[in-house]
């Protein structure tokens, strides 16, 4: 993150010469669930875009405001291509990544949306709805083994990981006895320190042991997703069963990695406002559950490491033109505490209407397991306060670990007692 | 009020069947939105705009 003056091209400097600011920026230790101070800044200022230096050097345009975000993620001039050259990568373990093994949200219409629309069905309101009696019997096994094991614990590893992994091992058929095995790899793949190698190595075992899991399919076919791609798409030919490993690997850890921290830095920012987790505790109002479910997405917005596109055409944003070829970073955090679009934005308050929120992203490539990630948490929300609901920190909000290097925000242990 | 959709623009996120489920549904294949009624009664009103705000694929169109 240090400030350096090599040869800085005159058009990539900011406003007034100076360089531009390294990106992502640091938070504040003392304000774990606020984006970092630097970027609101940006963010109040409501400038036109401007630059940030990445970790390669290179200085894609930054765009804070929640409308011009919103707009860009919708504009077909917009490409998510990573394969061009000027695609902001966060991590150089991302880029060799991607390099490796590209999937449909690396990609662009029509492409994507012949990819994507194979795998959009079972994340249907209705199908996903049906999984609910099923999401609810995981969550309450979980909260028994909580309660009837010792105290303190660690919610991440006894709870928040287990729901989701649970969850989408049973949509997809990936047998749960495994999760020690792919949650080992995933945890590599959403960390930014690590290696190009470390991540691509991660990123291919993940694949081989999806593709020999579809070749057990293919042979003996069972009632959950991969069988039915399998079946669909491998055995008539219009993907091959690496392409489908590939897809379904992204599949595996955007299904758990995500919602596990939503779960424990949700719980984390809902213990510093009590007076919110006792509605919740005491409701039997879903509309209630659901929208403190949209609002703890808008407030915490995990995915803070934005979005991140290439223009394909030259567009005008903000007054200012960014050129064709030219990297963007969409911060969809604070794109969420956009006061214009959320009153008050750096409140959290379970009963504002902020469904609107970006923390899923927007436009084609808006989060697929949304409807999924939704139910988990709304079961839950409903569930784990009710029925422990002397459920407190068992340390010092201090002491937790934050993930300030993670791809995905959370943290990584949360102790709790009751 | 007058809704129309596009079915190509999609993407399936399902959030107008969140938002008005009387209005919208998904095929069952891939979640393609399915339009149930073009002409909702008025007290829908605030719900089929909302779904047409938060749909990310900008699919639905209003026309008074």
């Amino acid at each position: 993150m240090t400030e350096t003056s090599t040869q800085i091209d005159p058009d990539t400097t900011a406003p007034g010469g100076a360089t531009p600011p390294a990106y992502p920026m640091a938070r504040d230790a003392r304000c774990p669930f606020d984006p970092p101070p630097e970027l609101r800044r940006l963010r109040d200022r409501q400038e036109p875009p401007t630059r940030v230096r990445l970790w390669d050097g290179s200085t894609p345009w930054l765009i804070t405001g929640y409308d011009d975000q919103r707009a860009l993620l919708v504009d077909p001039r917009v490409s998510a291509d990573t394969g061009l050259a000027a695609y902001p990568h966060p991590t150089e373990a991302t880029r060799a990544r991607r390099e490796q093994a590209r999937t449909f949200i690396s990609m662009d219409d029509p492409e994507h949306a012949r990819l994507r629309r194979m795998v959009t069905g079972p994340f249907a309101i209705k199908r996903v709805e049906a999984m609910r009696p099923a999401i609810q019997r995981i969550v309450d096994d979980l909260v028994d083994a909580m309660l009837a094991g010792p105290r303190p614990v660690d919610l991440v590893q006894a709870f928040a990981l287990p729901v989701p992994s649970m969850v989408i091992c049973e949509l997809l058929g990936v047998p749960y006895e495994d999760h020690a095995f792919f949650q080992r790899h995933s945890s590599v793949l959403v960390n930014r320190d690590q290696s190009p190698e470390a991540s691509v190595q991660a990123q291919l075992a993940l694949a081989d042991y999806l593709d020999e899991l579809i070749a057990r399919k293919l042979a003996e076919p069972a009632d959950d997703l991969l069988s039915r791609l399998a079946l669909e798409q491998v055995a008539t030919g219009a993907l091959t069963r690496h392409d489908l490993a590939v897809t379904s690997v992204l599949l595996l850890i955007a299904g758990h990695e995500t919602t596990a921290n939503m779960i424990a830095l949700g719980t984390a920012a809902l213990l510093q406002h009590p007076e919110q987790l006792a509605e919740l505790r005491t409701t039997d109002d879903p509309r209630l559950v659901a929208g403190a479910v949209e609002e703890l997405l808008r407030y915490l917005t995990i995915t803070h490491s934005g979005r991140r596109r290439v223009a394909a055409e030259d567009i005008l944003v903000g007054g200012r033109t960014i050129r064709a070829g030219e990297g963007i970073i969409l911060a969809n955090d604070v794109g969420n505490r956009d006061g214009e679009a959320f009153p008050d934005p750096d409140r959290l308050d379970i009963t504002r209407e902020a469904r609107h929120h970006v923390a899923f992203g927007f436009g084609p490539h808006q989060c697929l397991g949304q409807p999924l990630a939704r139910v988990e948490l709304q079961v839950v929300l409903s569930t784990l306060y009710r029925r422990i609901p002397g459920l407190r920190l068992a340390t010092d909000l201090d002491q937790v670990r934050f993930k300030h290097d993670g791809l995905v925000y959370g943290v990584y242990e949360l102790p709790v007692t009751w | 009020m007058r809704v129309t959709i596009d079915q190509d623009k999609c993407v399936g996120s399902g959030q107008c069947v969140l938002a008005a489920p009387d209005v919208f549904d998904q095929r069952d294949e891939d979640g393609i939105v399915v339009l149930l009624d073009p002409e909702p009664p008025r007290d829908l009103d605030q719900d089929v705009r909302r779904s047409a705000m938060v749909c990310p694929a900008l699919a639905i169109q209003l026309t008074d």
